[in-house]
This record gives structure tokens, sequence and C-alpha cells, in this order.
């Protein structure tokens, strides 16, 4: 059983690899330290090739394919900006005063893959593709010409999250009907409103409520 | 079968004349001659199995012939969650059952959709679609609890009257012994309930609101 090098490593060998391959780290905060390697859209298949072949690396399994649901958020940050403040004396004086800068950031979707090699006998690594954002139908690159497995758990992201998997050979739903129309396991989904002996009104939780 | 009647019939016995009704025979026939439809679900089924194996034995009530076919079948035992998907196919199977038919709500699921009640693939009770004539509660219950409700299924036949007002439905030509299949729709099951079997169940709450 060979050791896997760090997800630094990995991430340098892609980009002299793969040429024109962005790759950022995403660590992971949690005593796992699980860190995961961000590939951009445009060169994700050949890097997935790249590992899948990679001699070292050879990463010729994937064992799970998943979807993430990241909202809009905004994060605010309190900062220090000089200002000019007429005095009580009528005088113009430079002050330093707080204020709180807002920044948005726009919300995705997220398709995370967990590689493992039967080869060597290592894994996991845990590479990331997120989609522009979290319009009805966004999308990624396919995996599945890569690693024949993702093929179903592809179709599960794309039934219950609406990621689109280009040069996927066969996506349609795999979970819910052809024309059910919503992403069910998407943060914003609300289910329909069926319930004929629901105590609470539809779309809120007793917590709410109250 | 008035008082008097009944005493007669068991003084005739005490002298070795046995008397009964034809209602009485028929029922007592048809209750130990439920032939229930190899149907399962989910983990409800798997105690519904071991119901019918040695150590319980099933067949001590007649019902050891599990019947491949609905249309052989008299009784329809739900045993696990209904998901959304699965809803019209049981609703399919009920419907191409002979009359007189009953069904078995059997669990936390079948009866209300149970720990998956608010996700969105779960049906909220077989009973909104199919009238149940018995409900068993747990998750999943014991072997006991299904022969229990077996007995009370029994204990039902058994006091069903041939004739007059309360007959049962299968006697009466007016009823029906088909109920509509739900469609797929956009957002979920529709219609979400059948207003004339649901409504109409004992003990629903919304018997009082119409």
């Amino acid at each position: 059983m060979s050791t896997l090098p760090p997800v630094e490593d990995i991430k340098a060998q892609i980009e002299a690899g793969v040429p024109g391959a962005v790759v950022t780290v995403v660590q992971n905060g949690s005593p796992s330290a699980q860190h995961s390697l961000l590939l951009g859209r445009e060169h994700a298949r050949d890097a997935a090739l790249f590992l899948r072949d990679h001699a070292e690396l050879r990463l010729d399994f994937c064992s799970l394919v998943t979807g993430v649901d990241w909202l809009d958020t905004e994060t605010s940050e309190k900062v220090k900006v000089k200002k000019v403040v007429e005095g009580p004396d009528g005088t113009q004086q430079e002050t330093e005063v707080e204020e709180t800068r807002k920044t948005k950031i726009p919300g995705y979707l997220e398709a995370v893959y967990h590689l493992f090699s039967m080869e060597k006998k290592h894994g996991p690594v845990v590479i990331r593709v997120r989609t522009a954002n979290r319009a009805d139908y966004a999308h990624v690159p396919s995996l599945t010409p890569v690693w024949r497995s993702c093929e179903f758990q592809e179709r599960e992201a794309f039934d219950l999250y609406g990621i689109v998997f280009d040069g996927h050979p066969d996506l349609r739903r795999i979970l819910m009907w052809d024309g059910f129309a919503d992403f069910p396991m998407r943060k914003d989904y609300v289910p329909p409103d069926d319930d004929a002996l629901a105590t609470v009104p539809h779309g809120k939780s007793p917590e709410v409520q109250a | 079968m008035a008082d008097g009647l009944k005493e007669l019939k068991i003084e005739l016995s005490k002298n070795g004349i046995f008397t009964t009704t034809l209602e009485e025979l028929y029922n007592w026939g048809r209750k130990n001659s439920v032939w229930p439809l190899t149907f399962g679900l989910a983990c409800c089924a798997i105690e519904m199995i071991a119901t019918t194996m040695a150590r319980y034995d099933l067949a001590r009530f007649g019902a050891e012939v599990f019947r491949p076919s609905p249309r052989q079948a008299d009784l329809i035992i739900v045993s696990g969650t209904v998901t959304k998907k699965m809803a019209p196919q049981v609703v399919r199977l009920y419907n191409q059952m002979p009359e007189p038919k009953y069904v078995i709500a059997m669990g936390a699921c079948a009866i209300s959709g149970g720990p998956f009640r608010d996700g969105y693939n779960v049906l909220k009770g077989i009973d909104r679609y199919i009238p149940v004539d018995v409900h068993i509660p747990g998750c999943p219950p014991r072997p006991e609890a299904l022969i229990h409700a077996f007995m009370t299924l029994q204990k039902k036949i058994d006091e069903q009257a041939l004739t007059g007002p309360d007959r049962p439905r299968h006697l009466q030509a007016g009823q029906p012994s088909e109920y509509p299949v739900p469609a797929f729709g956009e957002h979920g099951l529709e219609p979400a309930d059948n207003r004339d079997v649901f409504a109409a169940a004992e003990g629903n709450p919304l018997k009082v609101l119409q």
C-alpha cells in the first residue's frame, strides 16, 4: 500500500501535467483534514484523465459522486477607513471611521468526486467541480468518460440538484420520474402542499410559527 | 342473530345438532382462507416474511398461500414505505384484485409516511388512495402485531353482513371496486389524495371537516 502525496503536491503535478489547468486546494478545517482539489471547469476532464493515468497516483476508481448546493452568501467585515470629517470647531479633520463592508458571494452548485486507486491501494483524493451559478440546469463537464462508475451517480446529482453533466452518455432522472420539474435536494426546494392533515401552514416549521 | 335464536342454537348443539346461517358459513369460509398478495416494500416486508415462516406460522390462520398475482389475492399487506414513484403501482395492484378485497397498512410508513413523512419522495400514508381495513403501528411491527392485525381482519370479515344497509362495499352494486390511479405531476402526485377514500376513513379529522 502506497501513501498518497499531500494535496498540494497533487495540485502541482496536475498543473505541470495539464497545460492551462486551474487547480485550487480547498482546505478542510475539521480533524479529518481531508483537503480537496477544486478543478476549473475547462480542464476538469483533462485533469481527471491525468489523475487516472498518472503512473504513481493511478486513481482508477471513482467511488462516490455527490452534489452540494451552495446558496448565495453575504459576508460582512469591519474595515477602518480614513475620512475627512468636519470637527466641532468647523475645521476639517481626518479621522478613522469604522465601516462594515458587505461582499456578496454568488451561489453555485458543486459536484464532488472521491477517487481511489485499486492498483496502488490508496485514496481517497477528493476533487470538486463547480458550476458558474445556481441556475436550473447549470453545467459542469461529465467525468463518466473517465470513470464509468460515475454514470448513475452523476444522474443522481442531475436528478436531485439539477447539475447538467456535459458529455454524459445518458443523462436522465434516476430517482424521480421524468416529468418532475424540481430539484429536491437544493436548499431552496419547497415540497408541494399535499398534506390534507397538516396542522401547520405549508412551508413553515412549528418553531417559525411560534 | 337475535339472542333467542342464539340460545336455541347453543341448546341444539348441546344435543348434537349443528345449525348455522348462510352468512355465518360464508364468512367462516372467507375469513379462514384469506390469500395475501406476494408484495413487500421495505423493512416491514422482512417482518411479514418472518410471520409466514415456521416460527410465527401465518398458515395457522389460513393465509399461507401468498399469491404471486393480484388477480388471485384477497389481501394486500402494504408493508413498508410507499414512495410517490411506487404509489400508482400499489393502487394499480389493488385495482386488479377481485372483490372482496382487504388492505392491511403495516408500519408507520404505510400508515402516515413514518419518519420519512416530510421527505419529497414519500407518500404520507397509503390510505390517501385506497381504503385501509387494518392499520398496524410500529417501526417495523413485530410478527405478533401482524398476526393481531390479521385476527382483527378475520373478526371484521366475520362480522360483515350479507344483506342490509350495512353490507360491505363489495356487495353494494353502486360502490366502486377500483380507485383512480394517481398521476406523476410536475411537483408531486396528482391528485395529492383521493378525498372519496381518504376523508371517509374512520377516525380521520377530514371526516369532521366535510
